[in-house]
């Protein structure tokens, strides 16, 4: 296993965990205030310290990794589960009309600034959690559509599969049977980039007040609510992004290492 | 050629066509009606009628998207309902910060990311390279907003080089940069990641190239030919990446103007939506839509101007 993989593996296991245990524990309320007790640096009772309300910093990113991860993950279920057939589809019938339209409305798709439309729903139908993922999952549609049509295609016209046309089978068993676990490797890889694609999206979202709503603890909510006490307690806006930046690298350290191990000839070929 | 930019040319108007019709449509189901909020909520029926039909909310739906959509071809956007001006000229006003600043970025990044990625392809394998690597690891991992905030709390909280925020204003020039730098640089240093890695990548797809070995053979010095052929056949893929970035740049812009109060199009928006200005909405955001469409077709124009190849697909 290459380093890449264990690294990225590890710390995105220790988010994942991290944001289930706060379903049974977190080492402080998330919701009660305690105004003398604000902006305590961290050490002591409090390991990461206090926000401006006196909350228990490293519950809150417990309870936000939740969040993050609820937003970023349905998003990419989202992109699979209708970009993987729509792709599929397209492979199947390559060069017809459902080839031509579906291409065609993915390229579109991928040519709209994917912020400023989320960036439109989400203040059009009103912020929050729900309207977040369909935001960020619309754009992952294409994104899957496209990567499973191009690796389709040129599974369409190897032997197994004339093999299996021959013997009677038709496109959709063909895709569902003979495609879709051949093309299962480039998905995972891309759902993991995805992945943290949606946690940066999601955090911009909650940035600038579109994404999950208080009291429901956020990253981006909790950047915001920092940014004018940066000078005076730093690690309000220190601690936050750390834990942005250590989630998204850990997931893009664990994509790069599973295409390296599921794909051996990439790994030849980037060297 | 002509026949490929007849069908650029066609899926570009019908990319806007359905751009248009897409944001048009989301806009119009927003819950909330604008001559309401403008008024009051002791506003007269009379009066509201009276203003809604001035504002020609009364028309049907379809009328209405084709008065927009007409109006902006002939660079009439309509008339904002809170700001009582055209919105052309709001968009005018505020474009001379995001345009500036997509584009200060845009250098900051093709700087920072050509020498990155020069050395790393130079130095494969070796410590450069890893560093850089790293380097673009860490940048594509950092949300730009936050990066925003470090920068501010290091160079306009503890070392006043930069202000922390606001726009003076273009009559000076000078503080007008000087505005737009911490802004620039944390737009830029993601782009810049990106950047630095696929400028790796296709030149050390292009160093393996045979007309690589020939050049060498011939008695070029390695420097000699990473740049004279090297460079150059690099070059294409990372055009493209720029143009695509473009976008990136615009609509990250939006929430780089909310981190250091800048008046640009993107408080634009927040404003917009937050007074239910749809026309002003609307207009912006179909801007932007077609800003980032024209800038992918300009690409793949030159693109196949480039390559001939292309052209056939």
């Amino acid at each position: 296993m290459s380093r890449n993989l264990i690294l990225g593996g590890l710390l995105t296991a220790l988010f994942l965990a991290a944001a289930a245990l706060s379903f049974v524990w977190t080492p402080g309320d998330v919701t009660a205030m305690n105004i003398p007790g604000r902006l305590r640096p961290p050490g002591g009772a409090h390991l990461l310290g206090t926000d401006h309300f006196g909350r228990d910093i490293l519950s809150m990113l417990m309870v936000g990794a939740r969040t993050s991860i609820a937003v970023a993950l349905v998003a990419v279920g989202i992109g699979l589960t209708l970009g993987v057939p729509l792709g599929l589809a397209a492979a199947a019938h390559r060069g017809g009309l459902v080839d031509e339209l579906i291409s065609r409305s993915s390229d579109l798709i991928f040519a709209f600034p994917s912020l400023v439309i989320a960036i439109l729903i989400t203040a059009v139908f009103g912020p929050g959690a729900i309207n977040a993922i369909l935001a960020i999952g619309i754009f992952n549609i294409p994104v899957f559509a496209r990567l499973a049509r191009g690796a389709a295609l040129s599974l369409w016209t190897r032997e197994f599969i004339l093999a299996a046309r021959v013997a009677g089978k038709s496109t959709l068993r063909i895709s569902a049977e003979h495609i879709l676990p051949n093309i299962a490797n480039l998905l995972i890889v891309q759902s993991t980039i995805q992945f943290s694609l949606g946690i940066l999206a999601e955090a911009g979202l909650s940035y600038v007040g579109l994404g999950a709503q208080p009291p429901v603890p956020s990253w981006g909510r909790m950047l915001a609510d920092a940014q004018t006490l940066v000078s005076l307690a730093p690690h309000v806006a220190v601690i936050p992004g750390l834990a942005i930046v250590f989630m998204v690298l850990g997931l893009n350290l664990l994509g790069d290492g599973l295409r390296d191990a599921l794909d051996p000839r990439l790994k030849v070929l980037r060297t | 050629m002509l026949a490929y930019l007849t069908r650029r040319l066609i899926s570009l108007v019908l990319s806007l066509a359905v751009a248009s019709a897409v944001i048009f449509l989301v806009v119009e189901v927003a819950p909330g009606d604008p001559a309401s909020y403008m008024l009051g909520i002791n506003a007269q029926p009379e009066t509201l009628a009276a203003l809604r039909q001035e504002l020609g909310l009364d028309l049907p739906k379809w009328q209405r998207y084709l008065a927009w959509t007409t109006g902006m071809l002939s660079g009439d956007f309509g008339m904002s309902y809170t700001y009582r001006a055209p919105v052309s000229e709001i968009i005018g006003e505020r474009l001379w910060i995001s345009l500036p600043l997509a584009l200060f970025a845009l250098t900051l990044a093709v700087l920072l990311a050509f020498p990155a990625g020069l050395i790393a392809a130079a130095t494969r394998g070796r410590a450069p390279d890893l560093g850089v690597m790293a380097f673009s690891q860490l940048g594509v991992a950092i949300p730009n907003f936050w990066f925003a905030m470090l920068l501010v709390l290091g160079f306009a909280i503890t070392w006043r080089i930069f202000p922390s925020g606001g726009f003076p204003g273009w009559e000076d020039p000078l503080q007008a940069i000087r505005a737009l730098t911490l802004p620039a640089v944390a737009l830029a240093l993601p782009q810049a990641a990106i950047l630095a890695r696929v400028l790796r990548s296709s030149l050390i797809d292009a160093l393996g190239e045979d007309y690589i070995r020939t050049a060498r053979a011939k008695g070029l010095t390695r420097t000699q030919t990473l740049w004279r052929h090297g460079v150059r056949n690099a070059l294409i893929p990372v055009l493209t990446i720029i143009g695509l970035q473009f976008s990136f740049l615009i609509a990250g812009g939006i929430i780089i103007e909310q981190v250091f109060y800048l008046p640009g199009l993107g408080r634009l928006i927040f404003q917009a939506i937050s007074q239910r200005d749809l026309i002003v909405v609307e207009s912006t955001v179909m801007l932007l839509v077609f800003a980032v469409i024209l800038v992918n077709f300009l690409t793949d124009l030159a693109y196949a101007l480039a390559d001939p190849r292309l052209r056939h697909r």
